[in-house]
């Protein structure tokens, strides 16, 4: 007899917008702390959503060369915590039209940034170019 | 969000760079500062001290490796304290532990410069 599947349950959508200068990113980091506390993560994997949160409004500023803000939209379920960062100027791969993609390396040194948010979460999509701005979409599962 | 940072001299020919805080894109340009200035005066072996430091991001890493490239060009090298194991899961995961000299203690640290 196979077990039941656990049963996910949407526990809540919390959105923030903040001003797209460095002083308040440390202001994302600690609201999504506040969120992922919701949930049954453990201090360890807390400390990892702190940081893939920063590195993702860090991408954002650092390409965005003046942004307004930065829109973080925090989906909080029983079983995982979705984030999706984007900046203001973000527009959707139909809008850009022909416009070439560049690799989200040249806008993001030296890559640790990327690297270090795939390395903490379970799951990450991202599109960023110069011209049109950054979206990252980021999930970490509870207990993975 | 703070970040203290601190420059002295050791007693053997060491410069010391004890940072206190968070480390992020706002507040890594003051680290990046104080370094920059040692190695301007001329100062090549670098213990940076990071025991009181809550949190670092890529950008504070970048200022490390910066740092760090700076200073082999002159055959020095920069070596860290560091004790915070969420800290240390940073440069483990991105490799950083082969780069620098990462220890428990300042003494130690500083013994492995000369």
């Amino acid at each position: 007899m196979n077990s039941p599947e656990p049963s996910t349950e949407h526990l809540g959508t919390v959105e923030l917008r903040i001003p797209g200068k460095p002083e308040w990113v440390a202001v994302a980091r600690l609201a999504v702390a506040a969120i992922a506390n919701r949930l049954p993560f453990t201090v360890e994997e807390i400390e990892d959503l702190k940081l893939a949160i920063a590195e993702a409004c860090t991408i954002c500023i650092q390409q965005g060369g003046g942004i307004a803000a930065i829109d973080i939209t925090c989906d909080a379920t029983t079983s995982s915590l979705r984030v999706d960062v984007r900046d203001d100027r973000y527009r959707t791969l139909a809008d850009m039209g022909a416009a070439k993609r560049q690799s989200v390396m040249a806008v993001d040194g030296e890559g640790l940034g990327i690297f270090l948010i795939q390395a903490l979460m379970d799951n990450l999509e991202y599109n960023a170019t110069p011209q049109y701005g950054a979206q990252l979409v980021m999930t970490k599962r509870v207990g993975a | 969000m703070d970040i203290k940072v601190h420059v002295r001299e050791s007693d053997d020919d060491a410069y010391v760079v004890e940072l206190g805080g968070e480390i992020d894109v706002y507040t890594s340009p003051k680290v990046k500062d104080a370094i920059t200035e040692l190695i301007d005066q001329g100062h090549y072996n670098l213990v940076i001290n990071l025991e009181k430091v809550r949190y670092i991001d890529s950008t504070g890493l970048g200022v490390l490796i910066g740092g760090l490239k700076r200073v082999r060009e002159h055959g020095g090298t920069v070596n860290l304290v560091c004790t915070n194991p969420q800290i240390k899961k940073i440069f483990d995961i991105t490799g950083l532990v082969k780069i620098f000299g990462i220890f428990d203690d300042e003494a130690g640290a500083k013994k492995a410069l000369a």
